[in-house]
């Protein structure tokens, strides 16, 4: 029970939802980018929400299937085909041993998600299986995939199993089929071309000056090419702070919007350092840091402000639709799913 | 309700920073371990984890568990801080026990600027070395990369400021000096610090249970080994 990676694609890595827990001895919390994403995969092949699987960017790999799989496709729409026809996002889809997944076009948003029914069996490194490339452990041997690699699966879960069969008895002799069905469209949202990102003022955003504070709500910036998995380097008007004094390093987390000397903001990722010491104008919400993940270098995003309470509100909305997709996809695995 | 020194202000919608006194000093260093290891033995429900940087700690949680009876989970956070404060406070902080020595093999091939050191603050290479391995240095957090310790304690005689243009790779186990600073490049990194000299030991390994050498709040000594020395310590490292 295995996946083989035929072509690895840009830049292709197993992910979990991160490595908690470990921050005060300097480790990244790593992770998927866009979690939402990967939650949504996983829960539509009966999988945790934790479960890991494949965070694809832009240009997808290449996999051959070595045995029967449940797996979901999510997030990015990077044009997937199984064996050369077009395949669904957001479904749960039945694949026999020897199909190829492969990818075209990105189309909409950055960042796709693979998740295999039961996960992978690899090896976790300090409760995780999240890869830091950086340091290079986590995942598979701590890199990227590459050509030839071999990913062994440790096969369906229960509820993945009885859905693998229900799929198989709508049409036995085909290679693959895709269920009919998908979830509330808010929790899988086809990522937008200017996106609105909100966010909470940041410990230090009253040492930037009134003009940068406008600036920096009503501005585009854009993510330029220099944007990774750590962070993405944002260029629009130049936000100056008004004071001089250096500042102690202190926490810093997915989301946070740090000015450096030369005014340019840059946004921290999933593989954001633990700690940080340049001023922090915003603070990303949780609820858009799915939007946030999949944005492409060369887009323009716009920041809007929002509360503290807002922030918690939307936080509490999408963990309790995640909570009704997950008994949504139990109701169906329960009656007839096509 | 939290002392009066203690500031509590949101890092997004799931952390909470605690601000200690404005300023690095051995008292603040003090509160913080003593919350920090409260924290640890007594976790409360929806606590994820903990950072505890010079002059603040802060607190990881998750809004879900914290929103039971429809109260607002930043509020709830706050509200439990405050009123575990005092207790922490007045606990004692149990990492700082265990003085570590760190072997060092200064100059050379691991200590390609330790002769710009000398010749930047006027001593000779020998009292750098003696001065760089003199004082109890305190680990006042851990960050910038995994298992990197920063260190408070260095002589002010020996601040040298950064390299003009950073390596592109620095080995791991190098011994640096950046300004005020001294620290243990625990990764091959890029790094701007002047290269002093190199450990032998492992400071982070991702395989071990508690994966940094060195935590908050533990006092260390640099100790002058010879590259003899240092070969035979690496060797019985791997």
């Amino acid at each position: 029970m295995s996946l083989s990676i035929l072509r690895p694609g840009l830049l292709t890595t197993v992910q979990d939802l991160g490595r908690h827990g470990y921050q005060k001895d300097g480790i990244v919390v790593s992770g998927a980018m866009d979690a939402t994403a990967l939650r949504v995969a996983n829960l539509l092949v009966g999988n945790s929400e934790n479960t890991a699987g494949l965070e694809i960017t832009l240009l997808g790999p290449k996999i051959r299937f070595e045995t029967d799989c449940l797996i979901a496709l999510t997030g990015a729409h990077l044009s997937p085909a199984l064996n050369g026809q077009p395949v669904g996002l957001n479904r749960p889809v039945r694949v026999t041993a020897g199909t190829v997944l492969a990818f075209g076009a990105p189309v909409a948003g950055g960042r796709a998600y693979l998740a295999v029914s039961g996960g992978f069996a690899l090896a976790p490194v300090l409760g995780s299986y999240a890869t830091y490339l950086r340091a290079g452990f986590g995942g598979l041997h701590g890199r990227a995939l590459q050509t030839g690699d071999v990913i062994p699966c440790t096969g369906p879960t229960d509820t993945g199993h009885r859905l693998l069969q229900q799929l198989a008895a709508d049409e036995p002799a085909a290679a693959w089929q895709q269920a009919r069905w998908t979830p509330n469209s808010e929790l899988c949202p086809r990522p937008r071309p200017r996106p609105v990102i909100r966010a909470l003022r940041g410990p230090e955003y009253e040492q930037f000056s009134a003009e940068s504070q406008r600036d920096f709500w009503q501005q585009p910036y854009t993510v330029t090419t220099e944007a990774d998995r750590m962070g993405y380097r944002l260029q629009g008007p130049v936000l100056s702070r008004q004071t001089n004094v250096e500042l102690l390093s202190t926490a810093v987390t997915f989301g946070t919007v740090q000015v450096p000397a030369n005014g340019q903001p840059i946004v921290l990722m999933a593989d954001h350092q633990t700690t940080g010491g340049y001023p922090r104008i915003a603070q990303v919400i949780s609820a858009d840091f799915s939007a946030l993940a999949q944005v492409v270098p060369g887009q323009a995003i716009r920041f809007q402000e929002v509360t503290l309470a807002e922030a918690q509100a939307l936080y509490l909305a999408q963990k309790r639709q995640l909570h009704g997709l997950r008994r949504a996809v139990e109701f169906k695995f329960k009656t007839n799913l096509s | 309700m939290a002392p009066d020194n203690i500031r509590l202000y949101p890092l997004g919608d799931a952390a909470i920073v605690l601000e200690f006194d404005g300023r690095i000093s051995p008292a603040t260093h003090r509160a913080i371990q003593a919350v920090s290891t409260y924290l640890g033995q007594h976790p409360f429900p929806g606590l994820r984890e903990y950072v505890p940087a010079f002059t603040t700690l802060t607190v990881y949680y998750d809004p879900w568990v914290l929103s039971e009876n429809g109260q607002q989970p930043y509020e709830r956070v706050s509200e439990i801080l405050r009123r575990l404060l005092p207790a922490a406070q007045a606990s004692e902080a149990t990492v700082a026990a265990k003085k570590v020595e760190i072997p060092v093999c200064y100059g050379g091939a691991f200590g390609p600027d330790l002769a710009f050191v000398a010749q930047h603050t006027g001593l000779s290479i020998d009292e750098v070395v003696a001065q760089h391995s003199a004082p109890d240095y305190l680990v006042h957090m851990i960050g910038f990369a995994p298992g990197f310790p920063y260190l408070g304690g260095m002589d002010a005689q020996l601040a040298t400021p950064r390299k003009a243009q950073p390596r592109p790779l620095v080995s791991a186990g190098s011994v640096g000096i950046a300004g005020l600073q001294t620290g243990i490049y625990s990764l091959p990194t890029p790094g701007g610090w002047q290269l002093i000299g190199r450990t032998p030991l492992r400071i982070f390994n991702p395989e071990w249970k508690a994966p940094s050498l060195l935590q908050a709040g533990q006092h260390l000594r640099f100790v002058p080994i010879s590259e003899a020395e240092y070969q035979s310590r690496q060797q019985h490292e791997s």
